[in-house]
C-alpha cells in the first residue's frame, strides 16, 4: 500500500515549550487516522503543521512522497476542516464549494457538475442557493467536508468537527464521517480529545501526549493492550490503583492493603507502580480458586443505571477505595441491590500494571 | 434623604445667585474692542458682569436676525451696513440720544453716522472707532507697491494675500479709477463694475497665494516674508512696523477705504440701562485712549487724542499725507440688493480656476 | 412610538422651517413668493452645480483614500499585532481627535507653511535652496481631509474585522487562494458592512465639512458648504441658502443610494 503521509522526527518549538517533540509516523493511502490527545498536548500544533499553517521547527513532512516544507497552504495537496467549520457566511452553500474549484481554474460548467455531485454525495441535493446561516448543525459539517473533498485532496484534515455538535448529532455523525470516508477513499486524519470518536470511526489511532506519541495502533488494539499507562488511563474506563511491586514474579500490594497478582507490562518496574482493570473486566459473583483469577469481595454502593451500559459503584474488601464494575444486562445480576456484599474475580491478564 | 435635599436646596440656591443676582451686559463685537482691562475697571465699576461674543459685520447681522434682535444688550457693527439691514429686518432699537453723553464724541463723526444709520425719522447708532483699509507691504522685498492695483500685479506672483470679501471689490473699483460708491444707487451700473472686477481678480487669480480670513494669520504671513503685498487694516501694519521698520501700512493711491464702527442696541436687548453705561464708560477719553493705544484703532472719543501715545500718532503720520487724509473713502450705507450681486460675484471668483 | 415623537421632534421639526424658507423666493418687486426658483437657480447657474459636483467628486476620493489607507491599519491592529498592544495602538488613534479639527488643522499649516517645520527641515538638510509651498492647494486639502476622516473609518473596520475569526482566512488560504484573492473574496466581502458605514459617514462628513477645505485648500477650493455659508452670512440670502442645505441633503443622499445599488450593499445591513 501506498503512504499518503511519512513524518519522520517532527519538532516544533515555541520559546522553551516544545510543542511537538519528535513525532514520527505514516498514514496508509484511504485510511481513517485518528490522533487522539487531551488539550494541550500538540495534536493541534501537528495538524496545523500538516496543513503549512505552521513551520515545524525541525524535521520532515511528506505527502504523497512529495516534501512539503516550505511549501504554502494553498499549494499543497491536503484540505483541512476547521473546528469551527469556517464557512463563508456572506457565500451560500454553492458559491463555499465552488470557492476552491474557482481557484483552479475550472470552468463555470465544470464547477457547477462538480458541485452538484458533491452535494448528492453528502446528502444535501439542491442545496447550491441555501444560505449557510439557515442551515443545521450536520448539514452546515457536510457542507464543510464537501467543500474539502471536492478538491479531491490527497489528505483530509479534521480539526475536531464534532465538537461544537449535541450529543445525540455527534453520534449520528461519527457514523457519517465514516461512511463517507469508505465512499470517497480519501484519506482522512481526524484530531481529537474524545476517545469514542478516535475509536468508532479510525483504522488506527496515534494517542499523543505532551508532544510525543505514546502509541500508534488499531482501535481494538489500543483498547486491549495499552502501551503506557497514560493510554491505559486515557483511552477507555478504567480503575486505577496506585501500588508497589513486592514480588518480582508479578505481585503488588496496593496502597489500600489489598494484594493482586497483575500482568507486568513494563518490565522494568523497580517498586511503585500503577495497577490499570477495566470495568467490565471483573466478572461479579464468582467463587473458587483458579489460578489465574484474583478474587475479592464487593460492597455494592449505587447502581448508576444507564440502560445497555449500566455500572455500578463498589468498595473493594473492606477498604474505602471505589472501583467502576460493568453490569451485564442480563436477568442474573438484576436482583443486586445497594449495600450487598458480592464475590468477584478478574483475571490476572486484565490487571495491566506500568510504572 | 435629608442630605439630598440639603444639596439641592443648595443648588438651587447658588443656581439662582448666578442667574438672577448679577446683572450681565452681553456684547456682540470685534475682536479687540473691549479689552481686558476695560472690562475689568467697567464690571468693578458698575458690578454689571460683561460677557463678550466677537464677530464681523455679516455674522453679527446673521445672528441677530436668525434670533430677530435677541440675545445680546449691544452690537458693533459698521456704519455702512445698519440703515438697510434695519429697513428689512428691524433688528435694532431706536437710540435714545439724551442718554449718551455726547459731549465725548467728536460732533462731526456722531452728526454723520446719525445721517448714515436713519431709518424713518430715528437713527441707530453711535460711533465708536474708525480705521482704515489700504496695504500692508514689506517694503523691503517689494518696495515699489503703491495701489491696490499692486494686488493683480504678477511681479509678486505668490506673495499677494487679500480677503475674498466686499472690501476687496470696492478698492479694486476703486483702483480701476472708477468710484463704486457713487454707484451705489445704480444697481446695474454697480453690477457692470463688479463684473469687470471679478474679471481682473478672476485673471490675477494665479499671482495671489491665499484669500486670508483671520487677520492673526495674515500678520503671520507677512511677518515670515511669506506674504510681501496684502490688502489689510492699518493697525495690523503698524503693529507689524513695531517689530520690523521693513513692514507698514501704506495707504493706496486711488485711496484708503474709512470704515466707522458703532454701538446699536438690538431690538430685544434686555439690558438697556447697561448698555448705555458701557458706550458712555468706552467713550470717556481715558478709556478710549486706553483702548487706541492698545489696538491702535482712531477713536470717536473726543477728548482721547491728547492722551495719545507719541508712537500712535506717529504711526498715521508716516502712513498718512494730507492728500491722503482726504483721499480716504468714507463706506455710504450699502443698498439692500449690492449683498446678493457681491455673493455671487466672490463665489464666482472663488471658483473660478 | 414614543421613540418616533423623539426623532419628530428632533430631526423634522426642526428642518421644517428651513424647508419652507427654501421655498420662498423674492421676486421683482421686493415680495416673498412661494417658489421653486431658488433650486432652479442651483442647476441654472453654472458655479453651483459646478461646484457641487466637484465637492462630491473629491469626497468620493477622500472617502477612498480614508479607506486605502486606514484598511491596513485597522488589519495589522485586529489581526497582527498582540492583544496586549491592541488597546494602546487604538488609543494611539483616537488621540488626535481628542482636539478640535481646528487645533488639528493648524497643526497641518504649521508643518507645510513656507515658513513651516518641514520646509526648514528640507532646507536645513539641504535637499531644497527655496522653501516650497505645500499649503494652500488641492493636495494639501486632501490631506487635510483624509486625516479629519481617517478615525470615522478606522472604527467601524476595527469593529467588523474584529468579528472576522481567522479560520475564514485559513480555510480561503488551505482552499487554495492566494493573499490577493483571500483579501477580494474574503475579507471585503465580509467586512463590507463596516466598509459601507465608515465610507458613509466619511463621505458625508467631508461633503459638509467646512473648516479644512477652507483653511489648508488654496484660491480654488470653494466648497459646496461654503456657499451655503456665504448664501445665509455674505449675501444675506437665506432662501438660497436653505435651498441649497437641501440640496447637498438629497443630492448627497442620492450618491450615497447610487453607491450602495452600484456595490451591491445594503444600508440597514451596514448600520446594523
Amino acid at each position: 500500500m501506498n503512504q499518503s503521509l511519512v513524518i519522520e522526527s517532527l519538532k516544533k518549538s515555541f520559546g522553551d515549550f516544545k510543542a511537538v517533540d519528535g513525532i514520527d509516523f505514516y498514514v496508509e493511502e484511504g485510511k481513517f487516522f485518528s490522533i487522539l490527545g487531551p488539550s494541550g498536548c500538540g495534536k493541534t500544533t501537528l495538524l496545523r503543521m500538516i496543513a503549512g499553517f505552521l513551520e515545524p521547527s525541525s524535521g520532515s513532512i511528506r505527502i504523497c512522497g512529495d516534501e512539503m516544507i516550505g511549501i504554502s497552504p494553498n499549494k499543497r495537496p491536503v484540505n483541512l476542516v476547521f473546528q469551527n467549520l469556517a464557512l463563508f457566511p456572506m457565500m451560500d452553500v454553492g458559491e463555499n464549494i465552488a470557492f476552491g474549484l474557482k481557484r483552479q481554474n475550472f470552468s463555470k460548467k465544470e464547477i457547477e457538475e462538480k458541485v452538484k455531485n458533491i452535494l448528492e454525495k453528502v446528502h444535501l441535493t439542491g442545496y447550491e442557493r441555501k444560505n449557510v446561516s439557515n442551515l443545521s448543525g450536520g448539514q452546515k459539517q457536510r457542507v464543510a467536508i464537501a467543500r474539502s473533498l471536492v478538491l479531491e485532496p490527497s489528505i483530509l484534515l479534521l480539526d475536531e468537527p464534532l465538537g461544537a455538535l449535541d450529543l445525540k448529532l455527534r453520534e449520528q455523525m461519527k457514523i457519517e464521517l465514516k461512511k463517507l470516508q469508505n465512499e470517497f477513499g480519501t484519506t482522512f486524519i481526524y484530531i481529537t480529545h474524545d476517545q469514542s470518536e478516535a475509536l468508532v470511526m479510525s483504522d488506527k489511532v496515534a494517542v499523543m501526549n505532551n508532544g510525543k506519541f505514546e502509541q500508534i495502533d488499531t482501535p481494538k488494539n489500543l483498547y486491549a493492550n495499552p502501551k503506557t499507562s497514560f493510554v491505559a488511563n486515557f483511552v477507555g474506563e478504567t480503575n486505577k490503583f496506585e501500588a508497589k511491586l513486592i514480588d518480582d514474579a508479578g505481585v503488588v500490594k496496593t496502597k489500600e492493603g489489598i494484594d493482586f497478582r497483575v500482568n507486568l507490562i513494563d518490565k522494568n518496574i523497580k517498586k511503585d507502580c500503577f495497577v490499570f482493570i477495566r470495568p467490565e473486566a471483573i466478572v461479579m459473583m464468582v467463587e473458587g480458586n483458579m489460578e489465574d483469577m484474583n478474587y475479592f469481595d464487593l460492597s455494592i454502593k449505587t447502581i448508576l443505571f444507564d440502560g445497555s451500559n449500566t455500572k455500578v459503584l463498589a468498595t473493594l474488601n473492606d477498604t474505602e477505595h471505589e472501583i467502576m464494575v460493568s453490569l451485564p444486562q442480563n436477568r442474573k445480576f438484576a436482583h443486586i441491590k445497594e449495600g450487598e456484599v458480592i464475590s468477584a474475580g478478574v483475571h490476572i491478564s486484565d490487571c495491566k500494571c506500568y510504572e | 434623604m435629608k442630605k439630598l435635599a440639603i444639596i439641592s436646596v443648595a443648588a438651587v440656591t447658588l443656581l439662582s445667585s448666578t442667574l438672577f443676582s448679577a446683572e450681565t451686559l452681553k456684547i456682540l463685537t470685534w475682536k479687540g474692542y473691549a479689552p481686558k482691562a476695560l472690562v475689568e475697571k467697567f464690571e468693578k465699576q458698575t458690578g454689571i458682569k460683561v460677557e463678550l461674543t466677537y464677530s464681523n459685520n455679516e455674522e453679527m447681522i446673521s445672528k441677530l436676525r436668525a434670533t430677530r434682535g435677541a440675545g445680546f444688550d449691544l452690537a458693533q457693527p459698521s456704519q455702512d451696513r445698519i440703515s438697510s439691514v434695519q429697513a428689512k429686518y428691524k433688528i435694532y432699537k431706536a437710540l435714545d440720544y439724551s442718554k449718551i453723553n455726547s459731549s465725548q464724541v467728536i460732533t462731526s463723526m456722531l452728526e454723520a453716522v446719525k445721517k448714515n444709520t436713519k431709518v424713518g425719522n430715528e437713527s441707530f447708532a453711535v460711533p465708536f472707532c474708525y480705521g482704515t483699509s489700504g496695504l500692508i507691504v514689506n517694503t523691503k522685498l517689494a518696495p515699489n507697491v503703491k495701489d491696490y492695483s499692486d494686488l493683480l500685479n504678477p511681479s509678486y506672483k505668490g506673495k499677494i494675500s487679500y480677503r475674498l470679501k466686499r472690501p476687496t471689490l470696492i478698492a479694486i473699483a476703486f483702483s480701476k479709477g472708477d468710484d463704486p460708491f457713487a454707484k451705489y444707487g445704480d444697481v446695474k451700473a454697480y453690477k457692470k463694475l463688479m463684473d469687470g472686477v471679478a474679471k481682473d481678480l478672476k485673471k490675477a487669480k494665479p499671482y495671489v497665494k491665499n484669500y486670508w480670513a483671520n487677520g492673526d494669520a495674515l500678520l503671520g504671513m507677512i511677518r515670515s516674508g511669506e506674504v510681501t503685498v496684502a490688502m489689510g487694516w492699518d493697525n495690523g501694519g503698524w503693529k507689524l512696523h513695531k517689530e520690523n521698520p521693513d513692514l507698514d501700512f501704506i495707504a493706496p493711491k486711488s485711496g484708503a477705504l474709512g470704515w466707522i464702527d458703532t454701538f446699536a442696541i438690538p431690538s430685544k436687548a434686555k439690558n438697556v440701562e447697561g448698555a448705555y453705561k458701557w458706550i458712555n464708560f468706552i467713550l470717556k477719553p481715558e478709556n478710549a485712549a486706553y483702548f487706541t493705544n492698545d489696538s491702535g484703532y482712531g477713536t470717536a472719543s473726543n477728548g482721547a487724542i491728547a492722551l495719545l501715545d507719541a508712537e500712535k500718532k506717529a504711526d498715521f503720520q508716516r502712513s498718512f499725507s494730507k492728500a491722503d487724509i482726504d483721499n480716504i473713502k468714507w463706506y455710504p450705507p450699502v443698498p439692500a440688493k449690492l449683498e446678493k450681486i457681491e455673493g455671487k460675484i466672490l463665489d464666482k471668483i472663488k471658483s473660478a480656476r | 412610538m414614543p421613540i418616533f415623537l423623539w426623532l419628530f421632534l428632533l430631526i423634522v421639526l426642526p428642518h421644517i422651517e428651513l424647508f419652507l424658507m427654501s421655498l420662498k423666493y423674492e421676486n421683482d418687486m421686493g415680495d416673498m413668493v412661494w417658489s421653486l426658483q431658488n433650486y432652479g437657480e442651483f442647476f441654472a447657474e453654472e458655479i453651483y452645480w459646478l461646484t457641487f459636483i466637484r465637492v462630491a467628486l473629491y469626497s468620493i476620493l477622500v472617502t477612498f483614500l480614508t479607506f486605502v489607507i486606514t484598511f491596513p491599519i485597522a488589519f495589522y491592529i485586529t489581526k497582527i499585532v498582540s492583544v496586549k498592544y491592541k488597546g494602546f495602538l487604538i488609543i494611539l488613534l483616537l488621540m488626535p481627535f481628542w482636539v478640535s479639527e481646528l487645533v488639528r488643522v493648524y497643526g497641518w499649516m504649521i508643518l507645510l507653511r513656507e515658513s513651516g517645520v518641514i520646509n526648514y527641515f528640507l532646507q536645513a538638510l539641504g535637499l531644497i535652496d527655496k522653501p516650497i509651498e505645500m499649503l494652500y492647494n488641492d493636495v494639501s486639502m486632501i490631506m487635510g481631509l483624509v486625516y479629519t476622516s481617517m478615525l470615522f473609518m478606522v472604527v467601524p473596520l476595527i469593529s467588523s474585522l474584529d468579528g472576522m475569526d481567522d479560520s475564514y482566512i485559513e480555510a480561503a488560504h488551505d482552499l487554495g487562494a492566494s493573499k490577493i484573492v483571500i483579501f477580494f473574496k474574503i475579507v471585503i466581502p465580509y467586512t463590507a458592512p463596516g466598509i459601507v458605514s465608515g465610507s458613509i459617514v466619511v463621505f458625508m462628513l467631508t461633503l459638509g465639512n467646512y473648516l479644512t477645505p477652507n483653511l489648508m485648500g488654496g484660491k480654488n477650493s470653494l466648497w459646496f458648504t461654503e456657499q451655503i455659508y456665504n448664501q445665509f452670512i455674505a449675501s444675506f440670502n437665506w432662501n438660497q441658502g436653505a435651498a441649497f442645505g437641501f440640496l447637498l441633503l438629497i443630492l448627497s443622499s442620492f450618491i450615497i443610494w447610487l453607491g450602495l445599488k452600484l456595490t451591491k450593499q445594503n444600508l440597514t445591513k451596514a448600520l446594523s
